[in-house]
């Protein structure tokens, strides 16, 4: 008896396998890889350059990190050296006409004002980036605060 | 023996006595001109990729950092070698950077920049000498390839073209000032002006 059930468990068990897999092929569930089966590899889309016209872009938000709006391929910031802050360090926005990094940049943990960018906020790109134009692979339906208060105002 | 040494002796002190003049012209010459190409054959040798990066201080450094910059890939498939930006074309300031360059060989036998260790701390130095002589010559290593002349700034984004204009074309600056680590990673730059 004991070894019948375990052979129908066994059984139930391939079934279910066999079954699972042949459902995830069928669904096509939407990923960020798309629907090529988990073996295949899909061929990557083709990269579009970076923006490089130096206008800015609108912040969404008002606590949004500003994106970038030129290029920066081969920018080097490490402990020797941030490329970026040799246009937009405060010292060198005269000669470079670039934005001075934000007064916020320059506080510490603690609250206090560095004379320069505190460590915790001299990697740029962990915030900043440039931007392509491309399809945005997840859709997004987010709304401005602006644009929502004023459809709010509408409807009163 | 002793006689054998004499007359080789006197041959080579006073050859016009033994060797015609005819031959002593014309072997004059043709060694002048095998010794002259022998040179500067040897010289261009020296001038080459290949020959830079026999060394491991340049092979696993300095030549491993260009291979990730636009220098050395780019989407026309042009670019520069070592000697390129590293050594004056004219012929009379190319013999005086080979002459100076002894003092690199003295380097590599004595192992001043042997190990990473040993040449990340002479970065700085070995940095500050290149830009001396940029800053010097105003970017002319740059400047065989880049030229005002052909530079069209419309093709330029607007930041380039700008700066281009403001700072290049006045004069008031050289490639070089601005243009650092371009070609290689940078030294520790918090006492290089204009950097943090």
């Amino acid at each position: 008896m004991l070894r019948h059930s375990i052979a129908f468990s066994f059984f139930v068990a391939i079934a279910l396998l066999f079954f699972g897999l042949d459902r995830v092929a069928a669904d096509n569930i939407a990923t960020l890889r798309g629907p090529a089966p988990l073996i295949e590899q899909e061929e990557a889309p083709r990269m579009m350059p970076f923006n490089n016209n130096d206008i800015r872009e609108v912040r969404n938000y008002p606590e949004q990190p500003p994106v970038i709006p030129h290029k920066t391929d081969g920018y080097i910031v490490d402990l020797n050296s941030n490329k970026c802050l040799s246009c937009h360090a405060r010292s060198r926005t005269g000669e470079s006409q670039a934005p001075m990094v934000s007064i916020t940049h320059f506080m510490d943990r603690d609250g206090q004002f560095r004379a320069s960018v505190s460590p915790r906020r001299y990697f740029c790109s962990q915030c900043h980036v440039s931007q392509r134009e491309v399809k945005p692979l997840v859709e997004n339906s987010f709304i401005d605060v602006d644009t929502l208060l004023l459809e709010r105002a509408k409807q009163q | 023996m002793l006689n054998f040494l004499r007359r080789y002796w006197q041959a080579l002190v006073r050859p016009s006595t033994s060797i015609s003049l005819g031959v002593l012209t014309i072997g004059g010459f043709v060694a002048g001109i095998i010794f002259w190409g022998g040179f500067n054959t040897a010289l261009e040798v020296t001038n080459t990729e290949a020959f830079c990066t026999s060394c491991h201080e340049m092979r696993d450094n300095v030549f491993v950092e260009l291979q990730t910059t636009i220098h050395f890939t780019n989407r026309s498939g042009v670019r520069a070698t070592c000697p390129d930006c590293h050594v004056p074309h004219e012929w009379t300031r190319k013999i005086a950077r080979k002459m100076q360059a002894s003092k690199e060989v003295w380097g590599h036998l004595f192992g001043t920049i042997d190990t990473r260790e040993k040449f990340e701390e002479k970065r700085i130095d070995l940095a500050i000498h290149e830009w001396t002589r940029l800053k010097a010559n105003d970017s002319l290593e740059c400047r065989n390839c880049h030229s005002d002349e052909s530079m069209d700034i419309t093709r330029q984004s607007v930041r380039a073209a700008e700066s281009h204009e403001r700072f290049l074309f006045t004069g008031e600056k050289t490639c070089i000032d601005c243009h650092k680590g371009i070609a290689h990673r940078l030294p520790d730059m918090s006492q290089v002006p204009g950097w943090q």
